[in-house]
């Protein structure tokens, strides 16, 4: 089980509360499919992605980009069992979905790049780096049900 | 991997839009790395303070950044522009390359903070690849 300290519940929670799920999905999301545009092989069904412009404006990142960070409000409701939290959906990752875990670190890291374009120097090192803990057991959990 | 001419183009103007805040942001990143991945404080054990607020790693964080701003000049042959500082690496600091990942993103995170929604998606690919190659350059030489 993860030990967390009370600042660092504290760091997750404050900011989590002042996130906007849909927003911060969507750029997230769009960063990855512009930055690392070979993770675009798993979305050949969303239509347009073609340039940053056709990605931005495509209403199925947008879409997917919010669920995304929905699942995330999960954990964080969660944070004292992310395992069992996300069993499923680990399994869904990789059974059905089949994507590499390689992918939930490089969505992760941009996910901190979108935090910390939000947040500026209210995004601390200190903060940085309980999301970072937080991100690692986010995608050690998903990556759990590979097999 | 390289670099289009639209990549230069963007990496330039950012460059010119924070290189007065260059040094800022060069100890603003290395602050970053040695907090959020402490395993990097071992390559300055020789620093009396090791915070983020450190005057000694802030004036590291500077010097590096002084370091990308010389291959942004010299983008068109960033082996070239570092090519000390690439065997200062190799046969001096011995630096594990994995670490060059870890300053690129905490780089990107210092970047993302100080211009906000300037800092586009575009920008960001632009500045991802050339600090890859910064970074694939620094360890060419070491063996």
């Amino acid at each position: 089980m993860v030990h967390w300290t009370d600042a660092e519940r504290e760091a997750i929670n404050t900011f989590w509360a002042k996130i906007d799920h849909e927003e911060v999905g969507h750029q997230a999301l769009t960063r990855v499919l512009v930055v690392y545009p070979w993770t675009q092989r798993y979305f050949s069904t969303f239509g347009n992605l073609s340039n940053a412009t056709a990605i931005a404006g495509n209403p199925k990142v947008r879409a997917h980009g919010k669920r995304v960070l929905d699942a995330l409000g999960d954990a964080i409701t969660h944070l004292d069992n992310v395992n069992a939290t996300y069993a499923k959906l680990s399994q869904l990752h990789s059974e059905k979905l089949h994507v590499d875990p390689e992918n939930f670190r490089l969505l992760g890291e941009t996910l901190i790049i979108v935090l910390a374009g939000h947040f500026g120097a209210a995004f601390t090192p200190a903060i940085q780096a309980t999301w970072q803990k937080f991100l690692a057991v986010v995608i050690a959990a998903l990556s759990k049900q590979y097999h | 991997m390289s670099l289009s001419a639209h990549d230069k183009e963007l990496i330039g103007k950012v460059w010119t839009k924070i290189s007065p805040k260059a040094a800022q942001i060069g100890g603003d990143a290395l602050g970053r790395l040695i907090v959020v991945f402490p395993q990097t404080k071992i390559y300055f054990s020789h620093f009396a303070d090791l915070s983020p607020s450190s005057p000694q790693i802030k004036a590291h964080g500077a010097k590096v950044l002084g370091a990308i701003g010389e291959a942004v000049s010299g983008i068109d042959n960033v082996s070239a522009s570092l090519s000390k500082l690439s065997e200062l690496h190799a046969y001096n600091l011995r630096v594990d390359p994995v670490n060059f990942k870890l300053l690129a993103h905490t780089l990107l995170v210092s970047l993302s903070a100080t211009l906000g929604a300037e800092f586009t998606p575009e920008i960001h690919l632009a500045w991802d690849k050339f600090l890859a190659i910064v970074a694939a350059v620094l360890s060419e030489k070491y063996r």
